[in-house]
């Protein structure tokens, strides 16, 4: 075989190659993403089967919030109800809200405050609305990655021949920093 | 990090094989002085062997017991297991088992060989003087030196140092007391035995301050400022970790019992045994970690 056959076959060895280090990549971010997305799944499903807890245990000290037991009982059930990533992260903000307001109506409650129910329940919801925010931090990270990859040469190739598409990103609020959560009770 | 992940295999490799090395030159030599050169030589050798697969599949266990940590579960300390998942999230590593010890000085650690075996210990100090976000700036520390593998040099280097430190202190006291000539009493070569007693604790003494040297090389100083800055990327508040540190460097006259110098620079912030004091020259030698207030700095530029 004369010497530039060896040429284009080096080259087209060196060009598969890249392409199955490309593709393995894909496939390692789409999996990593999914993972991050079924995280974020279990953490909402986590609160809300918190809610209804939350909402019977500070209503029988709290008896005359009964506008905000609404709002927070009906946000839930738009929230499970959603299809579009949109609706849901504005059912799930509204959810956030509310707990909050739930919570700060605690504290007018002294004897509510000190229910052992409740303070293991504010824990547990505590927990999860920061496991919320950190499985949506690692979703939203690995998407990026993915439709950089996806939207860059050489890459693009690749992932349009495999049908590689991009993701997109899960935008709910930020859970309050301090100074509010310092003050809950450790 | 992919680069930090190999750098720290390829340091764990380093120092099973040096410590092979090592082990088998010092029993050469003894064993050339007590007739048998190949013998010693084996002996270290296999020795050395066991010691590092030891280290590197018990490792984590073997520093966890000599905290006397102990596992807690969800129901037991609902906050911490609540931010240790959280945070394992973020990083998208598995949930690593949870400990602590009872210790009443704030600090920390991350022991284990990979992210899928790895354990995370705090002191019931730590869990007194730390709110909601000082936690998690600690938890996102040490998490970070799971992502990393950290925790795999630290655990080799703190069992390697731990039995080379042990096997040491060892033999200079029995020299020391002459524990083995009465033992032995009118054995056949008693003296000869004495001497080789006395020659490893010297060897061994002589042999520490490389050992410090060695436990610097793994251990940078750098690693902590980078587990600093991604624990703060993991949960995006660095003011957390700094505030936790604040808190250490003011508590740090509480003694901890349990701190010894083979697994001093696994810790958050490096350990004190006796109150009050500074650091003696030994511990200096093995210090490994920079400045609290240095890394307080850091973490405010942020």
């Amino acid at each position: 075989m004369p010497t530039w056959s060896w040429i284009v076959v080096v080259l087209l060895a060196l060009l598969l190659l890249g392409g199955i280090w490309i593709y393995n990549r894909l496939v390692k971010l789409r999996a990593r993403v999914n993972n991050g997305w079924s995280q974020i799944d279990v953490q909402l499903r986590r609160r809300y089967d918190l809610i209804p807890n939350l909402v019977t245990t500070v209503q029988g000290y709290a008896t005359h919030e009964r506008e905000l037991f609404e709002h927070v009982t009906e946000a839930r059930s738009r929230a499970i109800d959603a299809n579009a990533v949109p609706d849901q992260a504005q059912a799930e903000n509204q959810i956030t809200r509310g707990i909050r307001q739930l919570f700060a109506v605690a504290e007018n409650y002294p004897d509510l405050k000190a229910n052992q129910n409740f303070l293991a329940l504010q824990e547990e919801l505590t927990g999860t609305e920061s496991k919320i925010a950190f499985a949506r931090q690692f979703y939203n990270d690995q998407a990026m990655l993915l439709n950089t990859l996806i939207g860059s040469f050489p890459s693009n190739v690749v992932a349009k021949a495999f049908g590689f598409g991009p993701r997109e990103f899960f935008d709910i609020e930020d859970p309050v920093r301090a100074p509010s959560q310092v003050e809950f009770p450790r | 990090m992919y680069e930090q992940i190999a750098a720290n295999k390829r340091k764990t490799v380093l120092l099973i094989f040096g410590a092979i090395v090592l082990l088998g030159a010092v029993g050469y030599v003894l064993g050339l002085w007590a007739g048998s050169g190949i013998y010693g030589l084996v002996g270290a050798v296999a020795l050395a062997v066991v010691l590092s697969l030891g280290s590197f599949f018990g490792g984590d266990r073997l520093v966890l017991a000599s905290t006397r940590a102990r596992e807690v579960s969800q129901q037991e300390q609902p906050r911490l297991h609540n931010i240790v998942e959280g945070l394992s999230i973020a990083a998208g590593i598995p949930k690593p088992r949870v400990y602590v010890i009872p210790e009443q000085a704030p600090n920390a650690f991350a022991t284990g060989r990979n992210p899928e075996h790895s354990s995370v210990a705090v002191t019931e100090g730590l869990l007194a003087t730390m709110n909601r976000v000082e936690l998690e700036g600690v938890i996102g520390h040490e998490l970070s030196h799971v992502v990393d593998r950290d925790i795999l040099v630290g655990t080799v280097v703190a069992t390697l140092v731990g039995a080379v430190v042990l096997i040491s202190e060892f033999f200079m006291r029995s020299w020391w007391w002459g524990g083995f000539r009465g033992r032995r009493g009118g054995d056949s070569g008693g003296g000869g035995a004495e001497a080789i007693v006395f020659a490893i604790g010297l060897v061994l003494l002589v042999l520490a301050p490389i050992i410090g040297q060695i436990v610097r090389f793994a251990v940078s100083r750098q690693r902590e400022f980078l587990a600093d800055a991604q624990g703060a990327l993991l949960t995006r508040y660095p003011p957390g970790l700094a505030s936790a540190l604040r808190k250490i460097g003011a508590a740090s006259g509480i003694p901890m019992r349990s701190a010894n110098n083979a697994t001093a620079h696994l810790w958050l912030s490096q350990p004190s045994r006796i109150q009050g004091e500074g650091m003696g020259p030994l511990e200096k030698l093995f210090s490994t970690h920079p400045p609290i207030e240095e890394r307080i700095r850091r973490l405010e530029e942020m």
